[in-house]
Parts: structure tokens; C-alpha cells; sequence
């Protein structure tokens, strides 16, 4: 078991200690006046004789106090609750802002090798249950922690050598749970695994259903989805019936104990050391003491699956940092010249990509690549944009270091448009905006414009107020992409990077569009991945890459004159063109 | 909550055995008293040491005894609840299934991973602690209630007046936090939202350095649900206390009319003691029962989440699971005066659409972004219904077929390369899940995939990440076209499906495709006009409309659209030569 878990969330609950603290107050002040009225309903009892003896003026005073304390342990009962509540559910949203910190700050490959459904099940599933258990340990553990002292001290009243018998069996109590809890904690840790697994899954195929539909593939993903939700069943049983044996068996042990203070207890009043009444008195308070240790662990699934849960929201908080920004971070420049000097590197070490690359690249250049698909063009950008750290050379960008500045001032130089448009749930004005808080609606509008997307965005029930659903919804490819390249320009950066931004762009408005952006990339640096001519036949500069090197460079015109492989992928394109050529 | 009565209808064993061990445990407990009466009375009075003993063993026994009883009720409790659980999950998956998308856009996908699990763990809880719990309490309450009135009828009234104060408290604080609760899973949802959208979008919230702005949107929402989870909270914390004071003062009005009827000579003293002894009985058991109270509020809340989703209707249904005759002789596929919109208030996407597609033709769509060329073709395999006219395949309107019948024969390669997280053999094996390696290498081999994957360790069992992360884009496009092609399907549907390969894999590809796709209806949407310029019918669509109909010579001579989109092509091609 991470044994740590548990200290690690109480660690969560410093700030709320205060809370804590006035939480104990009114367990104390709840608990005592609770056990405080049976004693004074006995007083009054005590004062009802029989026909005609009655002390009225007395029964009615104490009654009174009853009232009184019984508004006392309301007050204080729901005090508690609520405070108790209150922790716990604001340790669950520190939790959760943790965690979303956290995956801002990891590296990309973190994100990129875990399942997303397990993630977003980690967020939303486990801390939830991290809140339930917290809520129920304190909601026992303080009423249960007052109890104890306070029938400890009757009992120790009444007869002390019983007491400490007492005193000393129930705990045994908690050697059983703690036993139970010991064996069924493996399994409450594959339950909570198991449901982000299940998570991962329904993230994966409802969120894919239009592939799944399309293959008819329902009966297939039904059966994957059996197969998982069979083994949480079987996990799940196991674990909450473990987890449930603990109060039985915990009050099979109290009971026990009981009947062995009855037997000594009557023992001790056959040898004349204890009186009936005594024994009586101390019965009661038997019953009382070993009640939070019964309730305890009723509660002691709930308490695991937080335990487990918790380990789970810890292994994402103490994952691995991206490096720090350094401290004395180099002020960029503005010019916007990016060298590449012999960088290597590769995702995974056994598999090389990238292996001594050198690249100058003056400002204001336009720079295409193209090359095989997996050649690390993406690569090449992922290095530039810090979303990976080169294994060995560097990059300078203005002839700094690109590790010797901070992340945000090199990544807000830079302008990117990837293939895989992302847009979030939003108005389509909030999403243009994102690329510039500060822009202006008009500005808005006139990136829109530039980027061809003017015209669809008003056809939409609401213009740009129009609410995007969840990575996109109705909109086709196309329209996503020239979003997200409207969003690109509103950020005016000095390096633009367009990674295949334009694949699903029709050729017309791809060459509008790629107008408009010669416009904002005068005196700029870009950096565009293309396969269309079109896109790059007017770039400065091409890199023809395979297999992480350049094999040739050059401009449109020296390649092709070159005859070599930039001739060749190109030809290949256009080995059917003839036809046309023919028609036209 | 009582809608999904029918996921415990297999159970019905658990849910009434379980709950009758735990009476039985319950009805050994009220003997404990009176054996422990018995060694005071018997033992102690009798001076008689054996009695006390054997008394004593005989607790031992009662201990035990409920304690096994117990084991069962705990058996049947997480029986029970969980194979509810698990069958409400599975249900909840199924009929997702069926939705379609429409539906599933508007529910979205994180609110439905909530609902399977969140939602459901909630309910699955209350159940196991309504069989836990439940039998019990009532069991008290009715019991010390009938006592009550063997006692003192009179007085028992003030029983009844506190169950009914009790009964009110419990509804009116149901009542009023039951909304709250379903608030408080939709702010859950919300949280989810963001999760999925922070994850599949890290990398454009990075490049943007808009982690502090996604800090806030999480801060907001995070906040939200904590303000509306103590909210919640404070009104269910009253639950406890109430009942306490209403039983309580009821204790007080006891003793004091008690008092009053002793006085009068009408009672004796001792069954005031009794009557408060029962009335904290019920207080013990009013206890548990507003726990359970605050639980089950918060589950119906879930179980209402969801049969919504059990609620909606699929706006695609199939007529038939049998499956329908052809016509072989029919056109392939067919459009008749097709009209199509996603929802009544929008402009229509496509309007007044016909052609008809020959058996084994291959069919470009060619047209602006937008135009409506993905919608076109999402029609054949009827993702979404015609609003008006309707679409043939094999004779037969797409609406009378069996899903399986209809989707089986076609490979679709849509035009967002989504691969699924497994094996590349797994993810191959979509359209037929006994393919061979052999078929599986001719897909790979047709999709100009077969290099790279042999390149890789593991062949085509390498491990692919979710969605495809551990390839890059046009690996990823390769590998989804290399999955409609196993199996030859009878219509393959390509939707800008050749966008993020380089020139020489996709020249290469459409050689293989021609080559290897006889008799195969082939229909490709694309941007590039040199990509279906060798096609036997070319679509031109523009804005929703078709603007023409015919093969590249004659549309290139009548459709001014199809015209531009060639010429705008044009210039790349007198560059390359």
C-alpha cells in the first residue's frame, strides 16, 4: 500500500486547519451534551414518584435544560457537518486545480503516452472519492474520538480495573479491520485502476462513435467493453466485500468483549467488588465506548477506495516536471533567426530520428519542408516550439539558447497552425480570441476575413456567437482549420509555423489564404510543412528531409533543375497531370 | 432511481435475503438485553456461577451467530450492488451505441464517461447501503412504535406526531437539495469537459502560453462545483440535527405529560422509562436513515442523469435486424432528389441532390471547403436520415437495411485519422476480426503502410497509442486506410483521405488502389482535382448544391466550378512542367 497517501492528503489540509480545529470544538461541545440528556431525562425521571408525587417545578426546569441542550448539540451538530463538508470539498477543488496544474506542466510525452479517459477519470472519479473518504473519516473519527474519551473516563469512574480491560480488548477490534483493510487494499487499487481503464475506453469509442459506427464495429466494442466492465465487477465485488467484512467481524469482536465484561463484571459483583448498578452503568458505557469503532470501519470501504484513489491522484501530481525556466532567462530578441546546430533526437532511444542537424535560417526566410511522411518534420517543429527538448546540440533563436529562455516568451514569438485543428466548446469569437486576448472584435473580424472564414461563420445560426461543441462538431475539417489559422494570425508573431495547416483547405481558398498569411509573414521567419506545391513553391528556402537529414535544399526551381529526389516526389504528383494539360 | 429498478430485477434473490439476514441480525441484537437481564437477575441474584457462564457463552454464541448473518447480508449487499452497477454500465454503453450523432454531440462525451462512471458508482453505493440499512431501521421504528402503543396510547401520539414532523423534515430537505445535487453533477461534467479539452489540446494551449488562461477556466469551474457541493451540503447537515432535536423534544413532551398522567395516578413511572427507551431507539435508527437520506438524494440525482441518457432516442433507427434482398442489377448507390440539413433553424447543407453511381465505378466529389462533400457521403452510410428524397443502395433506400448489412460492405476512411489504442493487427482487424496476417499485409501494402510498420520492432503488433499519437499524420492516414481496405469491402469511401501524405505516397497509393480494387465502387472526396481526374463520374458540389455531373472532360468543358478548381491547380502544373 502507498502508506504515504494518507499523510500526503492531510498534508492537502493545512490551510483548512483552522476549520478543522472549530469542526472538534463542536464535535466536543455536540458529543458531551449528547451524552450529557440521557442522564439529565434520568434526573427528571427521578423526580416522577408516583400518584400525587410529582416535583413539577423541578421536572419542568430540568426539561428546560434538556431543550436548551438539545438546541445546543443541533447547533453544534450541524456546525460540524458543515464544516466538516466544507474542508472536504475544498480540498477536493485544490486537488483538482493541482492536477490541471500539473498537466501543464509535465512534458508533452506524459500527456501524449497516458490514456486520456484515465486521466480525466483521475480527475473527476478519484478525487471525488478522496473527497467521500475525507468526509467520513472526519465525520467518525471526531464524534468517535470525543465518545471515546468521554465514556473512557465514566468507565474509569466506575470501576478502573474493568476500564482498562476494556480499554485494552476493543482496539482489538482494530486489528481486525486493519488486517481486512491490509488484504482488500490491492484490490480497491485495481477497482480504482480498472475504472479509469473503463474511463479510457468509453473516452476512446464514444468519442470515436462515427468510426465505430462506420465498421459496424458495435457488437466488437460492446464485447471489449464487457470484458472490462466483467473484471471491475469481479474486482469491485471482491474489494467492497472484503472492505465490508471489517464491520462485522469488528463488531463480532466488540460483541465478544462485551459479553466477557458481563461475565467478569458479574464475576466481580458475585465476589461483592462491583454493584449491580455498577455493572449496569458499565455495561452502557461498554456499548457506548465500542460504537466509533464499530462505525469506523462501516465506513471503511468508503475510506479505502479514497486511500487507493488518492495514490492515483498523487501519481500524476508527483510525476516528472518539464525543466524549469531558468532563472535568469535570456530577453528574446526580435529579428526571428533560428539555427539548428547538430541536433539530435529521438522519442525513443532505440529508435534514432533526428541525428546531428544543423540549419541557418535568416530573418525573415521562408522555410518549407517537405519530405516523407515520418521523416520528423513535425519533429523538427515539436524541437523549435519546446514541446520536446533536443537530446544533444541546441537551438538558437536570435542567438539564444532556446533552453536559456522562458518557454512563454519563445512560444508568444512564435505563430502555430497544426494539422489537427483544436478548438475548444466556446462561441467562435472565444475561440478566435484565444490567439489574442487583447484583439478587438473588428480585428476579429478582419482575421476571419483574411483567413476565408468570414464568410461560413456568418452563414451559422448565430454568427460568431455561434457555440462550437467539443472539438468541433458540425464543422468540416476545412472550416476547423481556417479557425484555427484565423486564430494564428491574430497573434502576430515573428516566427510562423504551419504545420500542414492548410491539408483539408480546398486549393482555392488555400491560395487566398496563403495570400493573406505572405502578407503577414513580410519580413518574418516562417516555417511551413506542406505537401501541395502550392503552399511552398514561393518559400525562400526548401528542405527536402528523409529520414530525420536533409537530403537536398534549395529554391523551387534550383531543386527541380537538380534532378534529384525533390524532383522525384514531385513528379510523382504530378505523373497524371498530363490529362489536364490536354483538356485545358 | 426507481426507473432502474429493473437492473436488480436478476437479484431479486440478494435483495430480499440480504436484507432479511440483516433483520434476523437485527432481531438477535434485541436478545443481548435480555440475556444480559437474565445473568443479573439470575446469575448475580441467584449467586449461581455456572448460570453466569453459560449465559455468557450463550452471548458468545448470539455474537457469532449475527455475525455470520452479517457476512451474508455484506455478500449479498455487494453482490447486488454491484452487478447493478455493472449491468447499469453495460446497459448505458449499449444504448449509446445506438445513438447517433446528433444526439451524441449534444449529451458530449465527457458528460457521458461521467455517467458511466461517477453517476453509476453513486447509485451502486446507495444500493448496497439500502440493503445494508434499510430493513433495519424501519424494523425499529415500526417496532418501538407498536410498544409505544400497548404502553400508552394516548402518548403514543406523540410519536406519531414526531415520525410525521420527522417524515416532512426528511421530504422537505429531499426535496430541496435533489436539484442542487443534479447541479452538482452537471458542474462535474463540466470539470470533465475541460479535462478531455486541456488534454487534447496541450499542445495548442502551450504554443499559445495560455496555461494561466486554462488555470482560470479550471479555477472558475473548480470553484463552482465547491461552492455548489457546500451549498448542498449545509442543507443536508441540517438532516441530522433536526431529527435529533425532533426527537429530543418529543423525549421532553413524554416525560412531562408522563409526569402529568403519573400525578393523576393514570401511569406509572416506569413506562415513562420505557417510552423514552424506545423513542431513543427510534432516534438511533432515524439516525442511519438520514444518512441514507443525504445518499440516496445524491443518487436519485445520478439515476436521473441517467435515464436521460436511457431516455434519448436514437434519431437513426434500423427498420430491420434481418437482413434485406437486393437489387443486383440496380445502380450501386443512388441519390434521388436529396435535401439535407443538421438541425430546422440552420440554411439547408445540401439541396436537391441526384445521381446515381454504377457498380465498380469510381466516383470523385470534388468542391470549396464547406461545401457539403463530407455531408454528402456521410448520407450513404447513414450516419444522419435525408430530410427529403432519399438514398439507394443496391436498389434499396438506405433507411430499410440493417445497420450491419448496410455499413458491413463499406470501408470508410474518414477524414480525421483516429486510430484506436491496441495493436496495429487489432486496429486492422476492424472490418473482419478473424483477418489473416495475409490480408492484413495486402491492406498495408495497397495503403503504402507496409514499409514503415515493418520497420517498426514489432511488425504489426506494435502497440499503437490512443488515437494514433505515436505516429505521425500521415502514418496515422495510411494506417485508417489500410483498415477500410481489409476484407475488400464493396464500396470504399475515401473522405479527403490523401491531405497529410506527401506527393509520391499518394501518387502511389491511387496506382495500388486502381490496381487492386476491381469491382470495389470507390468513392473519394478531395481537394486535389488531379487525384480524381481518371474517374468515371465526378461530382462537383458547391455550396450544398451539385453544380455538375460527369467525367473531367465533359465537366471541365460545362462546369464553370469545376473549371476553377482545376485552373486553380492549373498553375502548379505548367510550373512543373
Amino acid at each position: 500500500m502507498k502508506s504515504g497517501s494518507v499523510k500526503k492528503v492531510l498534508k492537502k489540509l493545512k490551510p483548512y486547519r483552522f476549520f478543522l480545529a472549530a469542526a472538534v470544538l463542536c464535535a466536543l461541545v455536540s458529543v458531551s451534551l449528547t451524552l450529557y440528556v440521557p442522564v439529565l431525562v434520568g434526573y427528571a425521571i427521578d423526580r416522577i414518584i408516583g400518584r400525587g408525587n410529582v416535583d413539577f417545578a423541578d421536572v419542568a426546569q430540568i426539561l428546560g435544560l434538556i431543550c436548551a441542550a438539545v438546541v445546543g448539540v443541533a447547533v453544534c451538530q450541524w456546525l460540524m457537518n458543515w464544516l466538516i463538508n466544507l474542508v472536504s470539498y475544498r480540498t477536493v477543488r485544490d486537488l483538482r486545480r493541482e492536477v490541471f496544474r500539473k498537466l501543464n506542466t509535465v512534458p508533452l510525452s506524459y500527456i501524449d503516452t497516458h490514456g486520456h479517459g484515465d486521466l480525466i477519470s483521475r480527475v473527476i472519479n478519484d478525487v471525488d472519492a478522496v473527497g467521500d473518504g475525507l468526509t467520513q473519516m472526519f465525520l467518525q473519527l471526531f464524534s468517535g474520538v470525543v465518545t471515546i474519551i468521554g465514556t473512557l473516563v465514566f468507565m474509569l469512574v466506575t470501576d478502573w480495573q474493568i476500564a482498562l480491560a476494556v480499554f485494552f480488548l476493543t482496539p482489538l477490534s482494530l486489528f481486525v479491520a486493519g488486517f481486512i483493510g491490509k488484504l482488500s487494499a490491492k484490490r480497491f487499487r485495481e477497482q480504482q485502476m480498472l475504472q479509469g481503464e473503463i474511463s479510457s475506453y468509453v473516452e476512446e469509442t464514444v468519442g470515436n462513435q462515427r468510426i465505430v459506427k462506420a465498421f459496424s464495429y458495435e457488437k466488437q466494442s460492446q464485447y471489449e467493453f464487457d470484458k472490462l466492465n466483467t473484471k471491475l465487477y469481479d474486482v469491485g465485488f471482491k474489494a467492497q466485500y472484503a472492505g465490508a467484512l471489517a464491520n462485522p467481524s469488528t463488531r463480532l469482536v466488540n460483541a465478544i468483549v462485551y459479553a466477557a465484561v458481563g461475565i467478569i463484571g458479574a464475576l466481580a459483583v458475585l465476589s461483592g467488588r462491583l454493584t449491580v448498578g455498577g455493572l449496569s452503568c458499565f455495561l452502557t458505557y461498554a456499548n457506548q465506548y465500542t460504537k466509533p469503532f464499530n462505525e469506523v470501519t462501516g465506513v471503511l470501504t468508503q475510506l479505502q477506495t479514497g486511500i487507493a484513489a488518492a495514490g492515483r491522484v498523487f501519481d500524476v501530481l508527483e510525476a516528472e516536471n518539464e525543466a524549469p525556466d531558468p532563472a535568469n532567462a535570456e530577453a528574446p530578441g526580435h529579428r526571428g533567426e533560428v539555427i539548428f546546430d547538430d541536433v539530435s533526437f529521438s522519442y525513443t532511444p532505440d529508435k534514432p530520428l533526428i541525428e546531428h542537424f544543423s540549419l541557418d535560417v535568416k530573418s525573415g526566410t521562408r522555410v518549407a519542408i517537405v519530405g516523407p511522411t515520418g521523416c520528423g518534420k513535425t519533429t523538427l517543429i515539436n524541437l523549435l516550439m519546446r514541446f520536446y527538448d533536443v537530446n544533444s546540440g541546441r537551438i538558437l533563436v536570435d542567438g539564444a539558447d532556446i533552453r536559456n529562455m522562458r518557454r512563454d516568451d519563445l512560444r508568444a514569438r512564435c505563430g502555430m497552425v497544426l494539422q489537427d485543428s483544436w478548438l475548444f466548446r466556446g462561441t467562435i469569437m472565444e475561440n478566435l480570441r484565444y490567439g489574442n486576448e487583447n484583439a478587438t472584435d473588428s480585428e476579429i473580424v478582419a482575421a476571419a476575413k483574411a483567413a476565408y472564414a468570414h464568410s461560413f461563420i456568418r452563414r451559422m445560426p448565430n454568427g460568431y456567437e455561434t457555440v462550437i461543441s467539443e472539438g468541433g462538431g458540425n464543422l468540416s475539417q476545412g472550416q476547423k482549420q481556417l479557425l484555427c489559422i484565423a486564430r494564428a494570425m491574430l497573434t502576430d508573431p515573428e516566427i510562423l509555423i504551419l504545420d500542414e495547416a492548410t491539408s483539408s483547405i480546398d486549393t482555392l481558398t488555400e491560395i487566398r489564404v496563403q495570400k493573406a498569411f505572405a502578407k503577414m509573414m513580410r519580413c518574418r521567419t516562417s516555417f511551413v510543412v506542406a505537401h501541395r506545391l502550392s503552399t511552398i513553391k514561393e518559400s525562400d528556402i526548401i528542405l527536402v528531409m528523409r529520414d530525420g537529414n536533409i537530403v537536398e535544399q534549395g529554391s523551387h526551381r534550383e531543386l527541380l533543375t537538380k534532378n534529384g529526389f525533390y524532383r522525384k516526389l514531385y513528379n510523382a504528383q504530378f505523373a497524371t497531370y498530363d490529362v489536364i494539360n490536354n483538356g485545358a | 432511481m426507481y426507473k432502474l429498478r429493473r437492473f436488480l430485477k436478476d437479484y431479486k434473490k440478494e435483495c430480499i435475503i440480504g436484507p432479511l439476514c440483516k433483520l434476523f441480525e437485527a432481531i438477535l441484537e434485541l436478545f443481548v438485553p435480555l440475556v444480559m437481564a437474565g445473568i443479573i437477575d439470575n446469575g448475580i441474584r441467584g449467586n449461581d456461577e455456572g448460570y453466569v457462564w453459560r449465559m455468557g457463552f450463550l452471548l458468545v454464541f448470539l455474537a457469532v451467530l449475527g455475525w455470520s448473518s452479517a457476512m451474508f447480508t455484506q455478500y449479498f449487499a455487494s453482490k447486488a450492488s454491484q452487478g447493478a452497477g455493472t449491468k447499469i454500465r453495460r446497459a448505458l454503453f449499449e444504448h449509446i451505441g445506438t445513438l447517433s450523432h446528433a444526439e451524441l454531440d449534444k449529451l458530449g462525451t465527457p458528460s457521458l464517461i461521467t455517467r458511466i462512471t461517477n453517476d453509476t458508482n453513486q447509485v451502486q453505493q446507495s444500493i448496497a447501503m439500502m440493503i445494508r440499512l434499510l430493513t433495519r431501521a424501519p424494523f425499529i421504528i415500526a417496532g418501538s412504535l407498536i410498544m409505544a402503543m400497548t404502553i400508552n396510547l394516548r402518548l403514543s401520539l406523540i410519536f406519531f406526531a414526531a415520525a410525521v414532523l420527522i417524515a416532512f423534515i426528511l421530504w422537505f430537505i429531499m426535496n430541496q437539495s435533489m436539484p442542487i445535487f443534479s447541479a452538482m453533477q452537471k458542474k462535474l461534467d463540466k470539470i470533465g469537459l475541460l479535462s478531455r479539452e486541456n488534454l487534447s489540446g496541450n499542445r495548442v494551449i502551450r504554443a499559445f502560453s495560455k496555461q494561466k488562461t486554462e488555470c482560470a477556466r479550471v479555477d472558475e469551474a473548480t470553484e463552482d462545483l465547491a461552492k455548489t457541493s457546500i451549498k448542498v451540503s449545509r442543507l443536508s447537515a441540517l438532516l441530522s440535527p433536526l431529527t435529533y432535536a425532533v426527537t429530543t423534544f418529543a423525549i421532553v413532551l413524554i416525560v412531562w405529560f408522563g409526569a402529568v398522567n403519573v400525578n393523576s395516578g393514570d401511569m406509572k413511572t416506569g413506562e415513562i422509562v420505557a417510552l423514552v427507551s424506545y423513542m431513543t431507539q427510534i432516534l438511533l435508527a432515524m439516525v442511519v436513515v438520514a444518512n441514507l437520506v443525504t445518499l440516496m438524494t445524491r443518487a436519485s440525482a445520478c439515476a436521473g442523469r441517467i435515464n436521460e441518457v436511457f431516455e434519448t432516442v436514437p434519431s437513426v433507427t434500423e427498420k430491420t435486424d434481418k437482413p434485406i434482398n437486393i437489387d443486383k442489377n440496380a445502380p450501386k448507390i443512388e441519390f434521388e432528389h436529396v435535401s439535407f440539413n443538421y438541425s430546422n433553424d440552420g440554411d439547408e447543407e445540401l439541396s436537391d441532390l441526384s445521381f446515381s453511381v454504377p457498380r465498380g465505378a469510381t466516383v470523385g466529389i470534388i468542391g470549396g471547403t464547406g461545401s457539403g462533400k463530407s455531408t454528402l457521403i456521410n448520407l450513404i452510410p447513414r450516419f444522419y436520415d435525408v430530410s427529403g428524397g432519399c438514398v439507394r443502395v443496391d436498389g434499396r433506400d438506405v433507411r430499410d437495411y440493417p445497420f450491419e448489412q448496410l455499413r458491413g460492405q463499406m470501408g470508410i476512411v474518414p477524414q480525421h485519422s483516429v486510430l484506436f489504442s491496441g495493436t496495429i493487427r487489432e486496429n486492422l482487424s476492424w472490418r473482419n476480426k478473424n483477418a489473416d496476417d495475409g490480408e492484413i499485409v495486402r491492406a498495408l501494402k495497397i495503403s503504402q503502410a507496409y514499409d514503415f510498420v515493418m520497420k517498426l520492432p514489432k511488425g504489426i503488433d506494435s502497440y499503437v497509442e490512443q488515437g494514433g499519437r505515436n505516429f505521425s499524420g500521415g502514418q496515422r492516414q495510411r494506417l485508417c486506410i489500410a483498415r477500410a481496405l481489409v476484407d475488400d469491402p464493396d464500396i470504399l469511401i475515401l473522405d479527403d483521405s490523401f491531405s497529410a501524405l506527401d506527393m509520391a505516397t499518394d501518387a502511389a497509393l491511387r496506382r495500388a488502389l486502381k490496381e487492386n480494387t476491381a469491382g470495389t465502387t470507390v468513392i473519394i472526396v478531395t481537394q486535389r482535382s488531379s487525384t480524381i481526374r481518371n474517374a468515371d463520374l465526378i461530382l462537383a458540389v458547391n455550396d450544398g448544391v451539385l453544380a455538375g455531373c460527369g467525367t473531367h472532360a465533359e465537366l471541365f468543358e460545362s462546369c464553370a466550378v469545376y473549371r476553377d478548381i482545376c485552373l486553380s491547380q492549373q498553375s502548379e502544373t505548367e510550373a512543373a512542367v
